[in-house]
């Protein structure tokens, strides 16, 4: 166990988490605007990371290239989702749109076995292969890129926040759902507007994804409760706390499954969720509740 | 969630007398079976039954107390493991096993519900708890060799000729027998508890958990009370499984899907009723069934299929009827109870 | 020669993040009477009464209830102890009958079921609700849901009875009859009360004493009469004008 060997996983850790912070921003969003839970998160992804390899199969597309048309189709597919299944639902207990969801995440997962099959698909492309050396480190390429593509969608996803009018009508509807309707905003438009951005976050860390990972529609699931925990960790509605949550989650993945054995690596993750629930529940970057 | 519908004193209110001679029908049926149905029909009614009661047992949980646990395979698991590792390794019947298995998946519980209720986790994050605790164990078997890890862990082939129940070694005929009694059993276990003091505080607490403290309810006492119960009842079904089937394999029965398939039948048949998980579970297995048997005859075997239809179900159900389909038929059939009651 | 106070708030302060909500409030409540708590909104009276049931915990000062210091009890011990309470926004058990909203609330202390349904049933027959006993909670308009309030924390049998608001939204007749149903509590079982209220009318017809809250400090107390006439309370309600 040289520090070599731990040095690198733990970089291809950091780089993972930061594809997984994508993937749990786009929940974030969703909750922390829209507060539905959404429990089909993963299996949207898997969605995702089939639509890649599917485009990458029949027609070559790299993946860093069809995230734009996935982007655009799951923006459109969240919006209207969103807008026509889950609106009349937000008035309703949360147990509702958790079974809603539920549901819904049944039938993706499902419907990918019965079209794809069972068997673990990926995407092959040269730049894989390669890798950059730092010194001692020796990082992936296709993981960097991975990475960044994560971050700069990441950071324009802030700064639509921050900056941009429409933004600002978002956060105020996430502060104050009847003072926004009070004021005039239209909220079943602006909601469907925001589930659409969440589910361009997961589409872009999809097809990143399957860059790193090989894709079965089995991975839905685990992708769903890997988003929670990272939001959890990181702080439910807080997007910085999401990043940093899945970096977190990256790492601690990654040592683990170096330390003990790879298949028990979601273990830590799991611990670190009861950990926080219990003595800091609103996560690391969350608002702390009165 | 949905409003479940009010609790009324016992079952001789829950239903008419249309309903209750309905009933008696029912379970002259189920009496007879075995005798004069196909094997194929009874394993199939033995999957119904198996799914009606951990329905039931997840019910208490859930439908009377509130409590959203989508880990409840965990319970199966570990019911299921620990009778079958007393049987194999140290030749103790499943009698006693299954005392073993109770208080295996209590300590499960009150680990859970400690947890969760000390610091006040409620709702969807108490729902994700749970299926962490079960992923989380289901990984821990995975590992643990001396209860074969990944590989499985077997009971020794059964013979099916003759019928040992002490030992429960013996005829698919024997396990009917022995599931419907353990249904019966829950169902009246589930119907005493709804009229005691336990039922209706538990039923406040789903309601109105503030409400109920300020009425004088401990609340955290009686939300424990619903976990451990619950959990105990879940263990006789994994006992049941690990005997009946005779292989148990942390994959498949610490599986997320296998939480899932245990709430299904409650929440389309109906949260909170006493009927609700058994009509949910008959329903969904026997239109599950039909449709793969279907797809068979035409030539096609595709997995997945049962999953989707699930999910529609559910979906449906969760939609347009978010009381469950046992409130609307038993109003559609008038065997639904007197004085305007719900049940 | 002063009576032992039921219940006596005793310098009771609580802040959230900077703002104080309540403080160092302190008074007495006698045994068998009838006190309300006044004060324009946001003054810290719903406040006040969840630092006495047990839904929140006093930063500093004490809760003594016959005699027992009662602050930092859970809810449910607070009402084991004999205090009952309403809530400002009414929190029914809505898929219950209003029969079993009642029942809950009786068997705190009758464990046994039976007696308990005679015993929330005997409840429901002074409040009027009887007739609707079988009707989902979920189903009754507003007042009867605010009388259903009253029946349930009435059922467990409370030696003091904190009722936040219970007239707000009803007619004069209804709060005319709610207000002969507290009397006739008083009177017969020497229940005493605690009451949050806006209608003047019901405030006047019922209670003894007139406790004031402004930004969560006491600020007048006395004889109904009295109170309303104080400059202070004028002041606070109205505007610094009216006090001329």
């Amino acid at each position: 166990m040289t520090f070599d060997l731990v040095a690198n996983v733990v970089i291809a850790g950091f780089l993972t988490g930061l594809v997984y912070g994508l993937m749990a921003l786009g929940l974030s969003v969703i909750f922390g605007v829209v507060r539905v839970v959404n429990f089909a998160h993963g299996e949207m992804m898997t969605i995702a990371m089939f639509a890649a390899v599917a485009l990458f199969s029949a027609w070559g597309i790299d993946p860093f290239v069809a995230l734009v048309p996935i982007a655009v189709a799951f923006f459109v597919l969240g919006y209207l989702l969103q807008a026509s299944l889950i609106n009349p639902f937000i008035t309703r207990p949360e147990h509702s749109q958790f079974m809603l969801l539920v549901a819904v995440a049944i039938i993706i997962v499902n419907a990918l076995l019965m079209a794809f099959g069972p068997n673990a698909r990926n995407v092959q492309v040269d730049y894989q292969l390669e890798s950059i050396e730092l010194g001692p480190l020796l990082i992936d390429v296709a993981r960097l890129y991975a990475a960044l593509t994560a971050v700069v969608t990441a950071a324009g996803l802030f700064a639509f926040f921050r900056f941009s009018l429409l933004g600002k009508a978002i956060r105020a509807c996430a502060d104050n759902h009847l003072g926004a309707q009070v004021v005039g905003l239209d909220v079943k438009r602006l909601y469907a507007l925001t589930f659409g951005l969440g589910s361009v976050c997961v589409a872009v860390a999809g097809c990143m994804m399957v860059l790193l990972v090989d894709v079965n529609p089995l991975l839905g699931p685990y992708y769903t409760l890997l988003a929670f925990v990272i939001v959890i960790v990181g702080g439910m509605g807080s997007m910085g706390g999401a990043l940093l949550g899945g970096v977190l989650i990256g790492m601690s993945e990654a040592v683990a499954g170096l330390f003990i054995t790879p298949s028990a690596k979601s273990m830590v993750s799991f611990a670190l969720l009861v950990v926080v629930l219990i003595f800091r529940p609103q996560g690391l970057l969350g608002r702390s509740p009165r | 969630m949905m409003l479940p519908p009010s609790a009324s004193p016992g079952l001789a209110s829950a239903l008419n007398k249309r309903g209750v001679a309905l009933l008696a029908v029912l379970a002259l049926v189920l009496v007879a079976l075995p005798w004069f149905a196909s094997s194929y029909v009874l394993s199939l009614a033995i999957v119904i039954l198996y799914f009606a009661y951990t329905g039931q047992a997840w019910n208490v949980m859930m439908g009377f107390c509130g409590q959203l646990s989508l880990g409840h395979s965990l319970y199966v698991g570990v019911g299921g493991y620990a009778a079958a590792a007393l049987f194999v390794h140290f030749g103790i019947g499943p009698w006693l096993g299954v005392w073993a298995a109770m208080g295996a998946c209590m300590a499960f519980g009150a680990v859970i519900g400690a947890l969760a209720f000390r610091f006040g986790i409620g709702g969807v994050y108490f729902a994700l708890l749970t299926i962490a605790f079960a992923e989380f164990t289901r990984i821990g078997f995975d590992h643990w060799e001396w209860l074969g890890a990944s590989g499985g862990f077997f009971l020794p082939v059964a013979q099916r000729e003759f019928n040992d129940p002490f030992n429960l070694r013996g005829s698919g005929r024997m396990f009917y027998y022995l599931l419907l009694a353990l249904d019966v059993l829950a169902f009246a276990f589930c119907t005493w508890l709804l009229r005691t003091r336990i039922g209706y505080y538990w039923q406040a607490i789903r309601e109105d958990p503030e409400a109920a403290q300020a009425l004088g309810v401990n609340t955290f006492r009686y939300k424990m009370l619903a976990v451990l119960i619950s959990s105990a009842m879940t263990s006789l079904a994994g006992v049941f499984f690990a005997f009946y089937y005779n292989n148990l394999f942390p994959e498949q029965i610490f599986n997320m899907g296998r939480s899932i398939e245990i709430i299904l039948g409650p929440i389309i048949g109906g949260l909170g009723t006493l009927f609700g998980p058994i009509l949910g579970a008959a329903m969904l297995t026997v239109l599950a069934d039909g449709i793969t048997e279907a797809l068979r005859m035409v030539g096609l075997e595709i997995p997945g299929v049962k999953q989707v239809f699930y999910g529609l179900c559910l979906l449906a159900v969760v939609i347009y009827l978010p009381q469950g389909i046992w409130p609307a038929l038993a109003k559609r059939l008038g065997i639904g109870p007197r004085d305007g009651h719900r049940q | 020669m002063s009576e032992a106070a039921l219940l006596s708030i005793r310098s009771v302060s609580r802040r959230f993040r900077g703002l104080s909500a309540v403080d160092n409030v302190s008074f007495d409540v006698p045994p068998g009477h009838i006190v309300a708590l006044i004060g324009p909104n946001g003054a810290g009276k719903t406040t006040l009464f969840n630092l006495v049931s047990g839904a929140l915990t006093p930063d500093s000062g004490d809760i003594v209830f016959a005699g027992r210091s009662i602050a930092g009890f859970r809810p449910d011990q607070v009402c084991a102890a004999g205090i009952g309470r309403t809530f400002q926004l009414v929190k029914p058990f809505a898929g219950l009958s209003v029969l079993d909203n009642v029942l809950v609330g009786a068997l705190h202390h009758t464990t046994r079921v039976a007696s308990a349904r005679q015993k929330a049933l005997a409840i429901l027959e002074r409040l009027s609700l009887a007739d609707r006993c079988h009707v989902p909670a979920a189903a009754l308009t507003l007042p009867d849901r605010k009388r259903l309030e009253v029946a349930r924390a009435l059922a467990t049998e409370p030696k003091l009875l904190l009722l936040d608001e219970v007239m707000a939204g009803l007619r004069p007749t209804e709060t005319d009859q709610m207000v002969e149903v507290f009397r006739r509590l008083n009177r017969e079982q020497g229940l005493t009360i605690l009451l949050i209220e806006h209608v003047m009318r019901a405030v006047m017809a019922l209670s003894r004493e007139i406790h004031v809250l402004n930004h969560g400090e006491l600020i007048a107390s006395g004889a109904p009469e009295d109170v309303v006439r104080n400059p202070h309370v004028l002041e606070c309600y109205l505007g610094e004008e009216s006090a001329v």
